[in-house]
């Protein structure tokens, strides 16, 4: 994340992840029997933080949305785990081998979603970076890094929008929160409590908010508050505040 | 054979609704695709796929020197193996 997109990692951090996992069984088990542990793993889970980790220590619950077994081999069985962020993959991996009796443990791991980032035609290396970087450096041409480097609204891609109005704008990058006056389009399926983007009609990402109204509730509504703001985004200055408009 | 435990969210259909309209003053803001290369550098993402073996904080660092950005940050670092 570069410069303001540094804002949105709060965010980021809160989303969803998908990991694909190498584990090593520690003993012998037939593809019936780990597909059947496997499957009592999806749902809540408990778990403990490892030893080494940042946070408290205290059993938590977190949801496995998905396990797909990819391939096995003997004791290497390669995983991919959709799951609630803070969820200890490795934790995961040495409770499937005590379901299992034999043990096992996580050998590899890659994270392969965050959100909106995956593994697709925007994944690049840090050559890919470089040579696009001297490319605009020594010979002026930007295309590359155009390409590389995404808006920060890649980063709410997955979250459901609240257009707003030019004169909205500035209040809410000083802080204000939402007023339903201000808000031209909404999403469906927004409730009460919800992560939020508002956007300007251009398609700038002006905020992160709660919502404070349900989708048809800010449709219907002609006053109060349509979301309280949890990050801005957006510089302000760049529309004007709506007391000079005209 | 692989076999698929659970069930991958499906992408969710969401309906727009229109409360109002109004024109947006081309004057102020710009749409996001026509952003050049340094407003991107203010304000953009990498999808990085980081080698093993610099740390992310060693990758931002790199990134902050090469572009000369006074902030950049990473997306979260994985559990130690």
């Amino acid at each position: 994340m570069l410069g303001r997109a540094t804002k949105i990692a709060q965010a980021l951090m809160t989303a969803p992840k998908e990991y694909v996992c190498l584990m090593r069984l520690h003993g012998r088990v037939t593809e019936d029997e780990l597909v059947e542990v496997l499957r009592k793993f999806i749902g809540p889970i408990y778990q403990r933080p490892p030893l080494r980790s940042s946070v408290k220590r205290v059993v938590r619950i977190r949801r496995i949305y998905y396990i797909e077994l990819l391939d096995r081999e003997d004791r290497n069985v390669l995983i991919r785990v959709g799951c609630e962020r803070g969820t200890y993959i490795r934790k995961l991996c040495h409770d499937i081998g005590e379901l299992l009796g034999c043990g096992a443990h996580m050998q590899e791991l890659r994270r392969t979603k965050v959100g909106p980032f995956e593994e697709d035609e925007t994944l690049v290396t840090l050559q890919d970076v470089m040579d696009a970087y001297r490319m605009w450096r020594d010979h002026n041409y930007d295309e590359c890094l155009r390409s590389i480097i995404m808006p920060i609204e890649k980063a709410v891609e997955h979250l459901p929008k609240l257009v707003i109005r030019d004169s909205a704008v500035d209040a809410i990058c000083h802080g204000a929160w939402l007023a339903v006056p201000g808000v031209l389009r909404i999403d469906s399926g927004i409730k009460v409590g919800d992560t939020v983007a508002i956007m300007t009609q251009k398609g700038e990402l002006v905020a992160i908010a709660e919502a404070t109204m349900r989708s048809e509730e800010i449709l219907t509504a002609d006053h109060g508050i349509a979301a309280k703001l949890v990050q801005v985004l957006m510089a302000p200055g760049i529309y004007p505040p709506a007391w000079k408009k005209k | 054979m692989r076999v698929l435990l659970g069930t991958k969210p499906p992408a969710i259909e969401r309906e727009v609704y229109i409360k109002d309209e109004e024109p947006t003053d081309p004057r102020y803001g710009k749409p996001p695709d026509k952003r050049g290369v340094e407003e991107l550098l203010q304000a953009g993402i990498i999808n990085l796929d980081k080698p093993a073996g610099p740390t992310s904080h060693d990758v931002v660092a790199w990134i902050k020197k090469m572009f000369n950005l006074k902030k950049a940050g990473h997306g979260g670092t994985l559990e130690p193996l």
